[in-house]
């Protein structure tokens, strides 16, 4: 892998049944950007949790809407781009799920995980067109 | 595509072992978490101890059908615990605060003995 930037998108249905090939994909897609395989799982990780938040809360599984993943790395950084074509949602006043009120629940974890193992995070909601979701993962380099 | 979840059961002293393998994610892998917890129940099987060893991937989901099935056996009047985490599956319940809830166990035999 070079220095320079790749970037690779796809569009999919509101569909779970293309969450695996997203996956496969996202896989594919660190080893060629050479990263060491712990953070190669917590970006996997994260980009199945905000892509099914994206089908599942944002589209609510509508097929006639679609999810549009984008991504861009290079030797340095890998960045995932997510959007949805939903109605947006409260991200700033979520639930803690470490809350010692909240630990027995069982949804309400997928933002924070993704949070906390990438390096930069941010969601907007962008007036009828859906919401963005962007995170990155610093490469370390030996 | 990923490997089927399975789950296996062993009895042993009066503790169900439920030997877990592969993906506990949306879906297939959580709904056999569930339907294994329930089948138990259903049982009278209340002592279960959750064998993750060869558990390679979790997700938000099935972490939150782990603990839905702690609540369930617990409001039943059982205990629900579990054994040998991988490093993975041991940060994510760490970074979660869930380790302050399920007791963890490396050793099967001392898991057994706890019931």
């Amino acid at each position: 892998m070079n220095s320079s930037e790749s970037t690779v998108e796809l569009r999919i249905q509101s569909s779970l049944d293309y969450t695996d090939l997203v996956e496969n994909l996202t896989n594919n897609l660190t080893t060629m950007a050479g990263c060491d395989s712990d953070h190669a799982y917590f970006i996997e990780m994260a980009v199945r949790e905000v892509l099914i938040n994206a089908i599942r809360h944002g589209n609510q599984f509508d097929l006639q809407k679609h999810v549009r993943v984008q991504f861009r790395f290079d030797a340095a950084r890998f960045e995932v781009q997510i959007n949805d074509e939903g109605r947006g949602f409260d991200y700033e006043h979520l639930p803690d799920p470490c809350d010692p009120a909240n630990l027995l629940k069982s949804s309400g974890r997928g933002i924070f995980l993704v949070r906390s193992f990438m390096d930069d995070f941010s969601l907007i909601y962008v007036p009828d067109q859906g919401t963005e979701v962007k995170f990155a993962k610093k490469l370390a380099r030996p | 595509m990923f490997e089927t979840m399975t789950a296996n059961t062993r009895r042993i002293e009066g503790v169900n072992i439920v030997d877990l393998s592969g993906r506990i994610t949306i879906g297939e892998g959580t709904i056999v978490l569930k339907d294994t917890v329930r089948n138990l129940l259903q049982r009278n099987e209340k002592k279960i101890l959750l064998n993750l060893a060869d558990v390679s991937y979790i997700d938000s989901s099935g972490i939150g059908e782990l603990v839905s099935s702690f609540t369930t056996v617990g409001n039943q009047g059982g205990k629900l615990k579990l054994l040998s985490l991988t490093k993975k599956v041991h940060d994510l319940l760490s970074i979660t605060k869930l380790l302050t809830v399920f007791e963890v166990f490396e050793d099967e035999a001392k898991a057994i003995q706890s019931f």
